[in-house]
Formats: C-alpha cells, structure tokens, sequence
C-alpha cells in the first residue's frame, strides 16, 4: 500500500512543499521568519541551533517555533537529537551555535529566568526513590519557590490530576514503573508551568494510562504550550497540533499530521473490493480517465487505485462498477498514515544525498516567488 | 523554605533513610570512644608509674596525655569515613538521573553545592557533638583545662568541613560513588603524606608551600590550644577552593 519506489530528489522537491510558515532552516530564510514572527507570539523560539559533541553533531541548524497554546511533537528514531534539543531548551546544556528563546528569555544569558517557565520531564523520571510522593513533591515546589498555601493548593491540584492520591505517602522507590513516570509528570506540572517540555512522556505506561496522559495533555493545550518527544506516530497524531520530524539532527518535516501525510502523497489511493471479479475488470478499471495503477489487494475481490493526484475519482469508479454489475462491496478512499509519512522521510535520508536540503529548498523558493 | 534549605532538608531525609548515617556514625563514635578509652587507660598506666617512683601523688595532664593525642588520632578516622559520607552527594544524582532536573530546576548551581555541603556538614558535626561526652564524663573524675579541648573540636570541625568539601568535590567528578569515595580518600592521604615531604625539604620556599598545603601543622596548632588566623584562613580559603572546583565541575558537565 505504500509506494516503495525511490523518490528521486526533483520528485521530492515537486511534491513536497513542507516546511510550515514559521520553519526556517538556512539563514537565507530569516528575514521571512521576522515577518511571520510578528502576528503570532511565539513561547519558544528556536533559531538555527547546532551541538556538536567534539566531531559529531548532534543537532545541525535546528529552527522551530511554538506558538502559544499550541502542541507541538517532535518526531525522530533514537538518536535524532530530540532530547538534545529539550536540553538545550531547559538550559540543561548550552547549544554550540544559535540561539533559543523560550518565553522572550534566552536560553543561555536568562537561564533562570527560562527554568521558570518551564515544566521538564527527562526521558528517565527525575525521582528520588528514598522519597515518599509527598516529600518529593514538596521538594520540587520548594525548588521552585512555591511556600505555604500556594504549594499546598498546587500539591492538591496535581496529586488530583494525575491520581496519586492513593500512592501519596509511599516510597518512590517502591512504586511500579509507570507511577514513577506519573509522579514525573506530576513534577513537571506542579508549578502550572506556561511551558511544558515532555521527553517522552507515556513510556513504560500502561495503555489506559497513556490513554489518560494523552488526554491530559490535550487539556493542557491552549494555556500550556507542550512539546513532546516520541517515536510513537500515533501519539503525535493524537494529542499534536502539529508536527516536527527529524532525523539526524536535522529537522526534515513539520507540518500538521494531516498536511505531512497529505503532502508526501504521490497519487490519490482508492480501495475497492468487489463481489464479482470478471477477468476484464481491471483492464476497465484501468480506462478510466486519471487511473494511473490498478493493483490487486490483499482479500480476494480487493484493488488499490492510484489516481492522479488532486483528482477524485470515487464517482466516476462507483459508477463503472455498479454499471457493470460487479457488486460493490467497498469503496473508500486510503490516505498516508503518519507511520508512513515517518519512514519514507527518514529512510529515504539514507538513499537520497541531501533530502533535507531539498526539501527545504523548495519551500524557500516559493516564499521568495 | 528557601530552595537552599529544600536542598539542605532533602539530602539530611536521603541521609536518615539510607542506612549510611547510622553505619559511618556507630563506626565513628565506636572508634572515638575506644581511642578514648585507651588514651585514658595508658594516661592511669602513667599516673601509677609516676606515683611508685615518686611515693605520692601525681599530677597528670589529661590535656596532654588524653586530648592531644586522640584529636591526633581523629585525623585518620576523618579521613576513612567522611569521604564515605560525601561519595553519594553528586555522584547519586548523576546516576539516577536526577542530576538533569536538579539543573533545569531555576535554583544556582551555587545552591545546590552549598545545600549538599551544608547537610553534610551538619550530619558530621552533630556526630562530633556526641563525642562532647567524652571529655564531659572524664571531668567527673579529674581537673583538666577546657580551652585547648574547645580549640581541638574547633579543628575538628574545620578540618572535617575540609575533608567533607573535597568529598563533595570528587563525587562531582564521577557517577560512581566507589570512585568518588577513593578520589577523596586519595587526595586527602595526599595531603597528608606531603607534610612529609615539606618537612624534609626544610627551610626552603618550597618546603614552606609544601608544609602550608598540608593540613597537618594547621591542624596541630589548633590541636594545642592555638588559634592562629593563619590556620583559619588555611581551611576556610580550602573549602571554599573546593567547592569553587565543585562548581567548575558541575558546569563543565554541562558543555559535554
């Protein structure tokens, strides 16, 4: 189902117009971010960062920017440079190059000012085992200045949110994996932070709690702006606004979940199962105006219809088969998943030489057009 | 509560609840109490010698006999068991991954280094606070002066405050707790051998450096009853070098 040739680098180009507004990658391009910056405000604002750890570059120019509100998914393979840039943005760790504002603080001249803003879940939860949830909670509101009523209430907020209540005096030490992960969220959200950065944030939880978490982090959408790190698709897809792919330290996609898949579309693909199947079925199928493929499907009956890209040609497929007394059983029309938009992006990284640079180019040229 | 004091009241709860504390504090206050007993013991032997040759009563210093001799002793207990208490401070976090939070928390790095030293302190003075029995029970059966017995716990204590900042220095260096605990314990044996050193050079500019470098004649005065600035200055300009590197050290994990 998914078109396993190699797209050649004008392919890419010509098809994939990616790069949302307000992503940037060369520095030629700045001058369009400037412009896009002034309608929206942005929480963080990421400008051609780089790190590199002696020779190897962990992330390379890395430009992106989170409106308020708004959650935004980074996406990548293991060792794309997604916690690398959380560190960097939490002022864990200072970029080699670029500059990262998050809030209208700096990353690197305000870091305490940025820490504040900011709510961190690493990619291990950051607990002291030999803490009960309570102390440890309190601990971390006290690190963060919070003192009498006000860490009280926020206590009592957040025990509630992330139903800790019935774990509140115990050792953190002693809880299961996926308490130890909320009792790290719970630490990232008790100072009701305008910033939320979550390095992958549903690992080791059970499905009903990930289902739980993402819808937490729904909640958080419009007064919180989230960034989370994942290499679950679906997540991204769930919970995000929009989405950032990177691969190899470099960003290669960000765009909404829909838009990507939309984009890195090569034709339109409908799915059909038929009751009957005469011998000539495919061959009139293939007669229709703007059928470029006709390819067999998996169940008996079943084809796959690649179609000219921008064409809908569900009518006129409805129309041949019923007129043809095939009995049709099925007719829908198939769109990317983002699992599918993910792999092609990131493999095709191996084969083409520079992908990213195409890419990048062809939104640039429209932008100056 | 400042985020120091949260620090401070996090790392004493980590210490309480580990078995750390109670294991290097019975250990401590077995060793001190024998040391003081045997001290005492060859004090009597003495005392029963000079009253034969003499066929009378004798006069016996416990200052001399007793206290220098074990806040001597004391050195070598310190420089076991504090970097035992010392080894878990950086090293732990860094381990468990906390170390990363404790940094993106807006607290100083500062903050965290003085809150860690502070807790550590306090556990190591309360410990030298019980050993305050000692001398208080010997004076229910003898006469002796409490002014060199305050200088010695007053050198006590800054030599440990010493001892425990270049404890919290190594275990910023590594996440191994075993190898911050023999880093210090090195460094600190380290400074103790070079009074050798210094001695044997003599007179010279580089004996004289040598000889301050080492804690040991610092320690010794205070030990006899002496209150030099200098010394003061020795231990207070130390532990602040220490916990100055314990700084570089945290930030530089930063930029790796």
């Amino acid at each position: 189902m998914i078109h396993t040739a190699v797209l050649t680098a004008s392919e890419v180009v010509s098809k994939i117009p990616l790069v949302a507004a307000n992503c940037r990658f060369e520095s030629e391009t700045t001058s369009v971010s400037s412009v896009v910056r002034t309608d929206i405000t942005f929480v963080i604002d990421v400008q051609n960062i780089t790190k590199r750890y002696g020779h190897h570059t962990a992330i390379d120019r890395v430009t992106f920017s989170v409106a308020k509100g708004e959650v935004l998914a980074f996406l990548g393979p293991n060792g794309a440079g997604k916690t690398t840039t959380m560190r960097i943005l939490t002022c864990f760790m200072p970029a080699t190059e670029g500059h990262a504002r998050v809030a209208g603080f700096d990353c690197t001249d305000q870091p305490l000012d940025v820490k504040r803003q900011i709510g961190y879940l690493p990619e291990t939860p950051p607990v002291y085992q030999e803490l009960t949830v309570t102390e440890y909670l309190t601990f971390v509101g006290r690190l963060r200045g919070m003192t009498g009523q006000t860490l009280t209430a926020a206590f009592d907020r957040t025990i509630g949110r992330l139903e800790l209540g019935a774990v509140r005096h115990r050792l953190i030490g002693n809880l299961s994996r996926g308490y130890r992960q909320r009792v790290g969220l719970a630490q990232a959200l008790l100072h009701d932070p305008p910033v939320l950065i979550l390095d992958e944030p549903t690992v080791g939880l059970d499905p009903k709690q990930i289902i739980e978490i993402r819808e937490l982090i729904k909640s958080l959408a419009g007064s919180h702006s989230v960034i989370l790190s994942t290499h679950i698709l679906p997540e991204a897809t769930a919970v995000c606004q929009r989405v950032v792919i990177i691969n190899k330290g470099r960003i290669v996609a960000e765009d909404t979940p829909e838009q990507l898949s939309a984009r890195l579309r090569h034709s339109e693909k409908v799915s059909i199962t038929l009751k009957a199947v005469p011998s000539d079925c495919e061959m009139k199928l293939r007669a229709i105006p703007g059928i470029l493929n006709v390819l067999p499907g998996q169940a008996g009956g079943s084809f796959l219809l690649e179609c000219e890209l921008g064409r809908d040609l569900r009518d006129e497929i409805a129309r041949l088969v019923v007129s043809s007394h095939w009995g049709l059983l099925e007719l829908r029309t198939i769109s990317m998943t983002l699992e599918d938009v993910f792999l092609q992006l990131t493999r095709h990284e191996d084969h083409l030489a520079e992908p990213a640079e195409a890419m990048v180019s062809a939104p640039a040229e429209q932008t100056d057009a | 509560m400042s985020p120091v004091q949260a620090v401070i009241a996090k790392e004493l709860r980590g210490y309480f609840v580990s078995p750390i504390v109670y294991v290097v504090g019975a250990v401590f206050l077995l060793i001190f109490g024998l040391l003081s007993y045997l001290y005492v013991g060859f004090a009597g032997a003495q005392a029963i010698q000079l009253m034969q040759m003499q066929g009378g009563v004798a006069q016996i210093n416990l200052n001399d006999l007793v206290f220098r001799n074990l806040f001597a002793s004391v050195r070598i207990v310190l420089l076991i068991i504090l970097p035992i208490l010392t080894m878990r401070l950086f090293a732990e976090e860094r381990k468990l991954r906390t170390f990363e939070f404790l940094l993106t928390s807006p607290i100083r790095i500062n903050d965290i280094i003085i809150g860690k030293f502070v807790s550590v302190l306090l556990i190591y003075l309360g410990l030298l606070g019980l050993t305050v029995l000692v001398p208080t029970v010997l004076m229910l059966f003898s006469d002796f002066d409490w002014n060199p017995i305050w200088t010695g716990y007053l050198g006590m204590a800054l030599l440990g405050a010493l001892f425990l900042s270049v404890g919290v220095c190594a275990s910023a260096l590594t996440e191994n707790q075993i190898v911050a605990a023999f880093v210090s314990f090195g460094t600190l044996l380290s400074m103790w051998l070079i009074a050798g050193l210094g001695s044997l050079l003599g007179d010279t500019t580089a004996g004289r450096i040598i000889s301050y470098v080492s804690y040991m004649e610092h320690y010794d005065r205070l030990v006899r009853g002496l209150i030099d600035t200098s010394d003061l200055v020795y231990f207070g300009s130390g532990l602040v070098l220490m916990l100055f590197l314990t700084h570089r050290i945290v930030e530089s994990t930063r930029w790796k």
